[in-house]
């Protein structure tokens, strides 16, 4: 499975990959803010995306919304990954059409857990 | 909307916030200590993560470190064995004071804030100073790996 991590904090990027290959994912790309996701995405054959909310050039949420309008793109299952922690966020990413939704602070069981529920639905 | 003034419970979810991120995130038990509320900023630091607020509330929410806890929180954090400040370090102490800063936000209903991208300071005994006619409310915490302090700068807007 082809996984694409969107954050622009080097350090989350790098704690999500090391949780990913904990769980036997091994082809995982990265982007450093939406802008950057839409433009890897755009080029196709990615799975999963896990995606922060607060990036610049392009917040997680504008890149959601992005992805699902694009036909090419709209089937990917994202996950928001941030810590935009009120349901009012949570509500907006999840009509926005994210698939799960990860509050920072997490324990990697919790991200785990979300992805894998995630990915069987997708299959 | 009207003024509320902000008080010593505004600062809770940050504190919350902070011993939730170390447990979760980096695995560590942080214990607070006494609140500590005065103007002007002045503690030694060496390295701070920084986040503006703005919304029903503008000021600033910052983690300053000693260097030597800095590396250690920033090497257990990420499974790192840095013996110096490295771009890991900033970009780990940028991102633990923006969880910290997002997280509260969820106890702050009352004042719809917002919170910016982190900035990170370095420099011996560096100063953070807050907005005019605002106090830091500030809390020193300890942990296995060494001390460092939250301090919360805000102030209610109409």
């Amino acid at each position: 499975m082809k996984i694409l991590l969107v954050d622009d904090s080097n350090t989350m990027r790098r704690i999500e990959k090391n949780t990913l290959e904990k769980m036997g994912y091994t082809d995982i790309q990265e982007a450093v803010d939406g802008a950057d996701a839409i433009s890897k995405l755009t080029a196709g054959g990615f799975e999963l995306v896990l995606m922060d909310w607060n990036m610049p050039n392009m917040t997680g949420i504008e890149a959601l919304k992005v992805i699902k309008a694009n036909p090419a793109t709209k089937g990917v299952p994202v996950i928001m990954v941030t810590s935009e922690s009120e349901k009012t966020r949570i509500m907006e990413a999840i009509q926005a059409g994210a698939a799960n939704y990860v509050v920072k602070p997490f324990q990697a069981e919790t991200l785990q857990e979300k992805i894998s529920a995630v990915t069987k639905k997708a299959a | 909307m009207s003024q509320i003034k902000i008080k010593v419970e505004h600062i809770n979810p940050f504190v919350t916030s902070t011993i939730e991120t170390f447990r979760k995130m980096v695995g560590l038990e942080a214990k607070p200590g006494k609140l500590i509320i005065k103007q002007g900023n002045a503690d030694d630091y060496d390295i701070s993560g920084i986040i503006g607020i703005s919304g029903g509330a503008k000021g600033m929410v910052s983690l300053s470190f000693p260097k030597e806890t800095a590396i250690k929180v920033t090497n257990k954090f990420i499974g790192a064995s840095s013996a110096d400040v490295t771009d890991d370090t900033i970009d780990a102490i940028g991102e633990l004071a923006n969880i910290v800063a997002g997280y509260a936000k969820k106890g702050l209903g009352e004042f719809n804030i917002t919170i910016s991208l982190p900035s990170v300071i370095t420099g011996s005994n560096h100063r953070i100073k807050e907005p005019k006619d605002v106090f830091s409310f500030i809390v020193p915490f300890e942990t296995e790996l060494g001390g460092f302090h939250l301090a919360v700068s805000l102030k209610s807007v109409e």
